[in-house]
């Protein structure tokens, strides 16, 4: 059984391309190329040189031996928080850049929530000299003023999602109603494994280069390739999907995804999409969705605004109804006590979106053989408004 | 015989007009369905309102949102129109999204919409390829005819196909763009118009999005069986309100 996508753009029962006519022309095209243009040895060379020289890669993996002696096992965390731009979303952005640029396009769309993946949007753009617009809720723009001045510093323009509920799902319909009207010149930037067939596997394989270097990094530090565990947070899932993607098919490696349950998975307040969701179509994709009995699409919360995503990636729809992957949901609290954990015991402030992550090492048992990776997917710079909050700092 | 396909053997120009259902008030519905066909409109898209609507300008999304607001449901929308059939006798057809239509169970839907005398569905994010392979047998069980949309971008290739799959009419969307964004049409769509005028498919084609009065109305049906008005409909509603339906549709001719 394989867990990847297979020809029609499906993770089993999960996938495919759900979408208006309008955006059949670009989409299809973008399916029939993405393979190949991936594929070409100069566009390989590019991208591994931008990963290398401007992104920083290979990201550290770093054995952290505090948390290793109190948990009583060997953890190690992949450092996608040192990336450029403080987070895992850039691999994309860069490949989705020059895919765009190979394909003749000359004006670059974007969603994003908290922001992250806009200004890592902002950040190619400007990179390559191409126009930029960024969609974003008019209630995210609010919270998260600092990314919205980052992209306006960087040369895009931040449009403000006014629709609906005014934050990610809004953001996303109002890129998708901008690619509609701008079909010819435009490419859309998706920043998660999300939306319609190719989409959810050109970003999980944009993103696989976090597993690749797993590998090679766990087989010189360790002697061997696959860790025992590997943990990482999932809000649409691309940060989980670069770091699952190479262990997708090899059963000895146990994948644990975690979603934010917010104020508690019961509470009406929270993100854990496995546990609340159902099957249904969201932003061209059918998987499980946050929706009300009637099927209208319905609002999560929670602390971290890069998790409050009413769906999941198809992917992460189909490890979770095969049980591949567990998944585990760890509330705001949890997360925000294992910010301030992992910044005092490693010195290092994690994105609350990867704190969930960290408090995986309280829910379960691991033995002291076992190697326990630990996507750290961003840093906490974005979120210290958040932290000086909570914790009245 | 479909009642859509009976109407389009009629000798005359399709005035089509598109309305959420729910909006402006809950139980608007069955009043401005009546009021339509006494006005001397050939056929109506009753909106089922989403929470998402992609492909929707900020008129149909306002009024999707105001209609859900009001309390409007896929089962109070069945509930609405259970004696439809009683009064009204123009075409009727469903038009929303995909995953409504998914939670009430798809075979669930189709009889729903048979038992009260729907004729037909537009579902924008339900590809025709999947509706091909998944659906088709299911909505032909149910007589009911799933209308596709095609826009300036598609292929001829994929317009046959979409021609080989449809038994009603081919919505043809009028220029690349959501809902309610147009104001008049220019050579560009002349042109397309004409091409797929030039194709001689075997349904005939009805033109939307962009359509909002008498002008453009008449642009469009000179190369194509009729037209759809949607967004230009609803201002109108929200800015004179039910009672000044057959005003608004005299105006178009």
């Amino acid at each position: 059984m394989s867990y990847n996508v297979n020809e029609k753009g499906y993770y089993g029962e999960f996938g495919g391309a759900y979408i208006p006519e309008m955006l059949y022309p670009n989409v299809e095209e973008l399916r029939q190329n993405y393979l190949k243009i991936t594929a070409e040895p100069s566009f390989q060379a590019e991208f591994d040189a931008l990963l290398k020289d401007y992104v920083g890669r290979p990201t550290p993996l770093y054995f952290a031996e505090r948390l290793s002696a109190k948990y009583n096992t060997k953890i190690y965390l992949k450092r996608e928080d040192l990336c450029h731009t403080g987070a895992h979303k850039v691999n994309n952005t860069i490949g989705q850049i020059l895919l765009a640029k190979r394909l003749g396009k000359t004006r670059i769309i974007a969603e994003t929530g908290a922001g992250q993946h806009g200004v890592a949007t902002a950040t190619v753009c400007a990179l390559m000299g191409l126009e930029c617009i960024v969609y974003m809720g008019e209630i995210d723009i609010k919270r998260q003023a600092p990314n919205v001045a980052r992209m306006k510093m960087l040369g895009a323009e931040v449009r403000a999602a006014l629709s609906g509920s005014k934050t990610l799902k809004d953001a996303t319909n109002e890129a998708i109603r901008d690619w509609i009207n701008n079909p010819v010149d435009t490419y859309y930037i998706i920043g998660s494994v999300v939306g319609p067939h190719p989409y959810p596997d050109m970003v999980a394989r944009f993103q696989s280069v976090i597993s690749k270097e797993i590998k090679e990094q766990l087989l010189e530090k360790e002697g061997r390739e696959n860790p025992d565990f590997l943990i990482a947070c999932v809000g649409g899932g691309s940060n989980a999907a670069g770091a699952y993607y190479h262990f997708l098919d090899d059963e000895s490696v146990n994948i644990i995804a975690v979603e934010a349950a917010g104020l508690g998975v019961d509470s009406g307040e929270s993100a854990a999409t496995s546990a609340l969701g159902k099957i249904g179509v969201i932003h061209g994709s059918k998987t499980l969705l946050m929706q009300s009995p009637d099927g209208q699409i319905t609002e999560p919360y929670s602390i971290s605004a890069g998790l409050d995503y009413p769906g999941v990636g198809p992917m992460h729809a189909n490890l979770f109804a095969t049980g591949r992957a567990e998944f585990i949901s760890i509330t705001d609290d949890q997360a925000m006590q294992w910010g301030l954990k992992l910044s005092q015991m490693e010195g290092l402030i994690p994105a609350i979106e990867s704190a969930h992550a960290f408090a995986v090492l309280d829910e379960k048992q691991f033995k002291p053989t076992d190697i326990v990776v630990i996507n750290l997917s961003g840093r906490g710079d974005k979120d210290l408004n958040t932290y000086i909050d909570y914790f009245k700092l | 015989m479909n009642r859509i396909n009976q109407k389009l053997q009629e000798n005359k120009k399709i005035l089509s007009i598109y309305f959420s259902a729910g909006y402006p008030s809950l139980n608007d519905t069955v009043q401005i369905i009546q009021d339509l066909e006494k006005s001397g409109v050939d056929m109506i898209e009753i909106g089922l309102p989403f929470s998402d609507p992609l492909a929707d300008g900020p008129t149909i999304q306002e009024s999707s949102t105001q209609a859900l607001h009001n309390g409007m449901t896929t089962q109070v929308l069945f509930d609405q129109l259970a004696a439809i059939r009683k009064t009204v006798s123009i075409p009727l057809v469903i038009m929303g999204y995909f995953n409504p239509m998914l939670q009430y169970g798809i075979e669930n839907f189709c009889k729903k919409c048979a038992e009260i005398g729907i004729d037909g569905l537009i579902i924008p994010d339900l590809p025709v390829d999947v509706y091909a392979d998944e659906y088709k047998a299911t909505f032909e069980k149910y007589g009911l005819k799933n209308i596709f949309l095609i826009t300036p971008q598609t292929s001829d290739e994929r317009i046959r196909f979409i021609d080989s799959v449809s038994d009603g009419f081919i919505y043809m969307v009028s220029s690349a763009s959501v809902t309610g964004s147009q104001s008049g049409f220019g050579s560009t769509q002349e042109d397309y118009f004409k091409r797929i005028a030039d194709m001689n498919l075997k349904n005939p084609q009805i033109i939307g999005f962009g359509i909002s009065n008498k002008e453009t109305f008449n642009q469009a049906t000179q190369f194509a069986k009729g037209a759809i008005i949607g967004s230009a409909f609803i201002t109108n509603l929200t800015e004179n309100g039910v009672e000044s339906i057959g005003e608004f549709v005299n105006a178009i001719r």
